[in-house]
């Protein structure tokens, strides 16, 4: 019985104790050494644009829906999408109905959007909604695919979106790890930023 | 499943080969109270000055009912201390998005989720927690439970290690000297990295983004009192608005993820876990963060051989994990690479897999191989949803957990699961040649298979029992995300996961009801000290016994013959005890889903 509370004792001087070291000095610290080197990033990888106003993150997606824009990926982020204070995917199985109908609606949309014909395979993220409902990336042939009607609607020639796209392009990370892929947020940026001064 | 993709798998094998030695040599000077580290001139005074608070004497150490006694009270206090944390999260500093207290049987699921190493998570990180939250009342436990688990594998490899003992360690020098010596300064070094590819550490509100482009949304209409406006037929009435802002969450992100990680805890910091940009920014942040849940489990096996001076026992243990790891990485890897034929039937080009719930940076091989290892783990941080995976996808991760998360493991928890495992092969050997079985020259007697039985038992009943509970109750059935034999997937996965003290989820379910909450967390509890305590008695038991020499009847517990052996125990008694359940769910489905069966 004596052991029993004088290791509750302990226990509650090791619980306070040990929070000041794991939960106080250890985040602050690291919270020093993310702002001593890594400013940009500790913050949020925010973009800025020419009037100082913060317009979203690289790392998190918005939605685009106009011909103008390359268009993300869908989104189950809250119940419009793209909301980074509710991130998750759709949670449907393999053998779901309701999201056997979101990808035949998405197949459908994104044919019609990119004038291609009713039997071209559609790339698979183009049309699937990804786990954190936040992705900013496309695939390399979805952004292809895309740039014809990027350039129409903005006037541009396609090799010039297309240099953009390039620009925007992540190759694997040191040449090994992950997928290559586009980031809709800078490049959609980027060809908003085109032309201003 | 292209030749760049098998390339990496080779990386990530051969870097945790490459860091088992080192890491293991580093935990034997760790878990020896008087093992001298590079690191001692700066942690030594800090080490010393805790002994002196807690009134610890280093030197003393103690018997295995009042190492365990410690370990629980220890975790009884600090849950509550959570517990606390939530239930007054309102009246606390740091909370710039005014978060409310949670209810109490969301915060009583939450400390027990974080005490138990399991992570699970009823609640959305992002919308839920305030950063004094996250930062105090669970990063607090993604340490120390993380350096309670391998405190208590310590315990039992010094069990096994000893003869003529009547301790086992002490709990306090354990946690003490894991924290300081390993989890705090790798932790700092790798939250620098985070930082580098994009991860978040600091405290100023969610920020409020322009959108690029503002979007017409559909939105309820509701009246001045905030209530649904509904029509004449009772359904809602919609209206346009026009969304011109974005929230984006903030906070001290990067302190948080290297332990969640390193320590095999998997909370996340966001409802979305590691697939979260801020939260795993990079493929290469990816591959950090894989190589990071293996690393101790792996780094341990190493360490059971020093200890036990029998370097090919512990690389043997090593070879049988490794076995189990790569069947499951290429099965979820071909599954997903093969992707779904229904969807690929309406004009999904199958050569990109399956892709829903995974995120364009990983892609289908490193969402697979994240998937795997962190079931083969305890660890549960998840970098796509394993709701969306294939049958057989989906299958591996429930399978990994449901094998008692031997395979590597978690910290700690991997290595003292999979003792189990060791014992009951060397039990049936010993019973197939007709003699008393030994381990590492210790008699096993019936008090210990009876300890080793008990702490598996017990898995099996909590998580077939709760889930077949759950499939018969109307509140079990009320958080369903989808129909059919995917549902009963997703009430399988949660008892398992809780029960194995993972974390990940079918993530469909809607698990905080007050029902689920508090059926998890008994899960969890049970899953978790109902194992530790026949362990540390097992511990307790072996650390008495003398050691015999070995004679040519003895049962080598290294070699070929060894390590099929044990990999047969694992599955067998896995498959033996889950197949028929998973017959019911995955199985099922994936013929269902080859006929174009829907629900």
């Amino acid at each position: 019985m004596k052991t029993i509370v004088t290791e509750f004792g302990r226990s509650i001087v090791a619980t306070l104790f040990f929070a000041i070291i794991v939960c106080g000095i250890y985040p602050i610290i690291v919270y020093g050494l993310g702002r001593a080197f890594f400013p940009s990033q500790a913050n949020g990888s925010l973009m800025v644009d020419s009037k100082g106003v913060v317009r979203g993150s690289e790392l998190i997606c918005q939605n685009f829906t106009s011909d103008k824009y390359f268009h993300p990926r869908p989104s189950a982020a809250g119940n419009n999408g793209y909301d980074p204070t509710a991130s998750g995917g759709s949670n449907l199985g393999p053998t779901s109905g309701a999201l056997y109908t979101n990808i035949m609606q998405n197949i459908a949309a994104y044919r019609a959007d990119n004038d291609m014909p009713s039997n071209a395979p559609v790339p698979a993220d183009a049309v699937t909604e990804s786990g954190s409902g936040l992705d900013p990336h496309i695939s390399v042939a979805n952004a292809e695919l895309q740039i014809p009607r990027v350039a129409k609607a903005r006037g541009l020639t396609e090799d010039r979106v297309r240099e953009l796209v390039k620009e925007n392009t992540a190759g694997r990370d040191l040449g090994l790890f992950g997928e290559p892929r586009v980031n809709v947020m800078t490049l959609n940026f980027a060809l908003d930023e085109l032309g201003k001064p | 499943m292209h030749a760049n993709q098998w390339l990496e798998l080779a990386v990530y094998i051969a870097v945790l080969v490459a860091i088992t030695k080192p890491l293991g040599l580093y935990l034997n000077r760790i878990l020896d109270a008087n093992g001298r580290t590079w690191l001692d001139p700066v942690l030594r005074p800090l080490e010393r000055l805790t002994y002196v608070i807690l009134r610890v004497d280093p030197a003393r150490e103690q018997g295995w009912k009042q190492y365990a006694l410690a370990l629980l009270v220890f975790s009884l206090v600090s849950c509550l201390f959570t517990y606390v944390i939530l239930r007054i999260q309102e009246h606390l500093p740091l909370n710039p998005q005014t978060f409310g207290a949670l209810t109490p049987h969301l915060a009583f699921n939450t400390a027990v989720s974080f005490v138990t190493n399991t992570n699970w998570q009823s609640y959305g990180g992002e919308s839920t927690m305030s950063y004094f939250s996250q930062m105090v009342a669970l990063v607090f436990h993604n340490f120390f439970s993380a350096a309670a688990g391998i405190a208590v594998a310590a315990a039992l490899v010094r069990g096994i290690a000893r003869a003529n003992s009547h301790t086992i360690g002490n709990f306090w020098v354990d946690i003490t000297r894991v924290t300081y010596y390993l989890l705090l300064p790798v932790c700092i070094i790798y939250a620098l990295f985070l930082i580098s590819q994009g991860m978040i550490q600091n405290f100023k509100p969610y920020t409020t983004a322009t959108l690029i482009e503002p979007q017409t949304v559909s939105v309820q209409k509701t009246d001045a009192n905030g209530n649904p406006v509904k029509d004449a037929q009772g359904n809602p009435v919609m209206v346009n608005q026009t969304l011109t802002t974005q929230s984006i969450p903030q906070g001290p992100m990067a302190s948080q993820i290297p332990i969640k990680m390193l320590g095999t805890n998997g909370g996340g910091y966001t409802n979305a876990n590691a697939a979260y940009p801020y939260e795993n920014p990079t493929p290469l942040s990816n591959f950090i963060q894989m190589l990071s849940i293996l690393a101790i489990g792996s780094a341990l096996t190493y360490h059971l051989g020093r200890a036990t001076k029998n370097q090919k026992h512990g690389w043997s243990v090593w070879t049988a994990m490794f076995v189990m790891f790569l069947a499951g990485v290429l099965l979820c890897w071909w599954a997903e690479a093969k992707g779904n034929p229904i969807h690929q039937h309406l004009g999904v080009a199958a050569a990109d897999g399956n892709m829903e719930g995974k995120e364009v940076r990983f892609g289908i091989f490193d969402s697979a191989l994240f998937a795997t290892v962190t079931t083969d783990a305890s660890c549960g941080a998840v970098n796509s949803m394993h709701d969306s995976f294939t049958p057989l996808g989906g299958l591996v991760p429930m399978f990994n957990i449901q094998t008692g998360e031997v395979i590597f493991g978690g910290v700690g928890a991997g290595l003292y699961g999979m003792l189990i495992f060791v014992v009951i092969a060397v039990f049936i050997a010993g019973l197939m040649v007709g003699r008393t079985p030994e381990y590492l020259g210790k008699k096993i007697e019936a008090y210990d298979v009876k300890m080793t039985l008990l702490a598996f038992v017990i898995l099996a009943i909590i998580i077939l029992g709760f889930t077949a509970w759950a499939c018969v109750t109307k509140w079990g059935l009320a958080g369903l995300n989808n129909n059919g034999p995917h549902g009963f997937s997703e009430i399988l996965y949660a008892y398992t996961s809780c029960a194995g003290n993972n974390g990940s989820a079918f993530a469909g379910l809607t698990a905080n009801a007050p029902q689920y909450d508090t059926t998890l967390g008994i899960d969890m509890l049970l899953g978790r000290f109902a194992m530790i305590v026949p362990l540390l008695a097992l511990a307790g038991s072996l650390a008495k016994k003398k050691i015999i020499p070995a004679s040519a009847g003895t049962f080598p517990v290294t070699g070929a013959t060894f390590v099929i052996l044990l990999v047969g125990t694992v599955l067998l008694v896995g498959a033996l005890t889950f197949l028929p359940a998973l017959t019911l769910g995955p199985i099922v489905e994936h013929f269902l889903m080859l006929q174009g069966t829907l629900f």
